[in-house]
């Protein structure tokens, strides 16, 4: 297999960048500018604007709870595809070692669902 | 007549000339069925709630859409005064274009001739082709949360938070769900995946062999199941679209797009919907491979005809999308997340555990140790689940009343937290008429009604007020 397979994935990238582009530039040509004050505002149905922190603020740390928990479980899938892949050619022995794989991070999985780092409220 | 299915040897060699063909023929899909596909999608839910849709714009209204965008090209294109520049500029193109991109690797049929060269009827396949497109729909939470970031306003703050939590969530679901279809097909290239489907595996039942359709829908029923749930979850359509819940946050991450900006997103949203029924299909519903009754015709299979069964399948699929709109309400977010974490990932999970063994235990000539070492393997994962399921606890809420009483001295005063909606005073009037007449039927019945229906006709206002 050679790397001339991933050549037209390439040119339907720069094929959607070019679009993006043109429609971008095309709205700038196209549309009107009649902007006034109103009409820069952060919209909030209508009430004056609530001054908007610099870099959007604090965020709950629940979000950055789930992403951590999210590089957990992708590098369990990154692991768990080249199994899948060759699963053929691995049987017994690498459907052991992955399942002793799955129950490790279960354990992690478990202490957190817990410990109510699952829970949103 | 040679192999009419591509393997992965029939892709890269391809003249440049068929390249840009296809490279086309694939951006002019995506377009498309985005201005098919809003059309679509209004008509049937036009459909659904009894009321007629778009029908003016062309025959049945199916240039709407394609009005509709032209509308947005000259509207004025704002950027709130508190926006990023460059990001707020940027974040519509990444999901355009990661959305597209996406296309690439979708197989739409057969090996087929162009103008005299034989090609496969796809734009390109590589070994890793499903990971590509996981890897291209997770960049295109980029567009969406920076797009949310960006604009400097609440709202669409709030929808790009939401997106980057919903996204990654569910994408390992999406993750673990196609582990299985590797299991099964042993390989990660989409045109293999669809080969390997054409398979008509036997399946024995109480020594009746038959031969069941290889369809990974039917094999792998529940990785279906949790796929598609999670490519709802990742193209954020109802009822998980909380990122840009109209009802909450007013457009969510796109409030403060206008213009051609917007129409970006629009675009990359409906072309999600589309590549993600194009993998449901591809993946699971045989991709360009006939259905039954039509597969029994030879010719089926071959030539240009399994782009219609292909295109067939992906309406169908888009067409529950639609249905699932019009017939769910919104989750709350806490509900998703919940059902995300602690539902469909133990699922997944223990899917694959179990399909393993399955195979396993049918692909290797079992001896009497390894029987023994499977079996324990079993019973250990069984006792880890018990020993650590998740204790079903209710969390002590503290009740109203405590929640009032620990309100600190000087807090706004409260409305009646029993939740108790007072009688009509209709309603009191004939409690009282009843009370009186069960205290003393003979006398008390004429004295309480006489003034009762003296007032209502001298002063009906009155009566209702304090009645």
């Amino acid at each position: 297999m050679e790397l001339s397979a991933y050549v037209p994935i390439i040119g339907l990238f720069g094929l959607a960048v070019g679009f993006a582009v043109v429609s971008l530039v095309a709205a700038r040509i196209a549309g009107p500018r009649r902007a006034n004050r109103a009409k820069l505002e952060p919209y909030e149905c209508g009430i004056e604007p609530t001054p908007q922190p610099v870099g959007g603020g604090r965020v709950p740390v629940r979000f950055y709870l789930t992403a951590m928990m999210f590089i957990i479980f992708d590098i369990e899938v990154v692991f768990l595809i080249p199994w899948a892949v060759a699963f053929d050619q691995l049987a017994l022995g690498g459907f052991l070692a992955v399942t002793l794989f799955i129950v490790a991070v279960t354990i992690a999985y478990v202490y957190e669902w817990r410990r109510g780092g699952l829970e949103w409220d | 007549m040679l192999s009419q299915a591509p393997t992965l040897a029939d892709f890269g060699h391809d003249t440049w000339w068929v390249i840009i063909i296809k490279v086309l023929a694939a951006f002019v899909f995506g377009v498309v069925m985005t201005l098919l596909g809003v059309w679509f999608e209004r008509r049937m839910i036009g459909w659904m709630q009894v009321r007629p849709g778009p029908n003016r714009a062309g025959p049945f209204g199916l240039l709407q859409t394609l009005a509709d965008g032209l509308k947005m090209a000259f509207k004025e294109d704002l950027r709130p005064r508190g926006s990023d520049r460059l990001v707020f500029l940027i974040a519509p193109c990444i999901s355009a274009v990661c959305a597209l991109t996406a296309l690439a690797v979708i197989p739409f049929g057969p090996i087929v001739s162009i103008f005299g060269e034989r090609t496969p009827l796809q734009v390109t396949d590589v070994p890793v082709a499903v990971l590509v497109l996981l890897a291209v729909s997770a960049l295109s939470v980029y567009g969406v949360v920076l797009g949310g970031w960006a604009s400097g306003s609440p709202y669409p703050l709030l929808g790009g938070l939401r997106a980057s939590a919903q996204m990654i969530s569910y994408e390992v679901t999406m993750g673990l769900a196609v582990v299985t279809v590797f299991m099964l097909a042993g390989s990660m290239s989409t045109s293999e995946i669809v080969a390997a489907q054409a398979s008509n595996p036997e399946l024995s039942i109480g020594g009746a062999t038959l031969a069941v359709p290889g369809w990974y829908v039917l094999l792998l029923l529940p990785t279906f199941v949790i796929f598609a749930i999670s490519a709802v979850g990742e193209t954020n359509r109802l009822p998980f679209d909380l990122p840009e819940a109209e009802s909450e946050l007013v457009a969510g991450f796109m409030t403060e797009y206008s213009s051609l900006k917007f129409a970006l997103f629009m675009l990359s949203e409906y072309i999600h919907m589309v590549v993600a029924s194009a993998v449901i299909t591809t993946l699971f519903l045989a991709g360009w491979r006939a259905p039954w009754p039509v597969s029994v015709w030879d010719g089926a299979n071959q030539g240009w005809w399994p782009l219609l069964w292909f295109m067939g399948k992906v309406v169908l699929v888009m067409f529950v999308f639609v249905w699932l709109r019009a017939t769910l309400p919104r989750l709350r977010y806490d509900q998703f997340m919940r059902l995300g974490w602690k539902v469909l990932i133990p699922l997944a999970l223990g899917w694959v555990l179990v399909l393993g063994g399955t195979r396993v235990a049918q692909v290797s000539d079992l001896s009497r140790s390894e029987q023994l070492w499977l079996g324990g393997a079993v019973a250990a994962v069984l006792l880890l689940a018990v020993l650590f399921w998740p204790a079903r606890r209710q969390p002590s809420r503290p009740s109203p009343a405590e929640q009032v009483a620990a309100r600190p001295p000087g807090s706004f005063p409260l409305p009646p937290l029993d939740l108790q909606v007072p009688p009509s005073p209709q309603a009191r009037r004939a409690v009282a008429a009843k009370r009186t007449a069960a205290s003393g039927r003979s006398e008390a019945e004429p004295a309480v009604k006489r003034p009762l229906e003296g007032r209502a006709g001298t002063d009906p206002e009155g009566g209702e007020q304090d009645g």
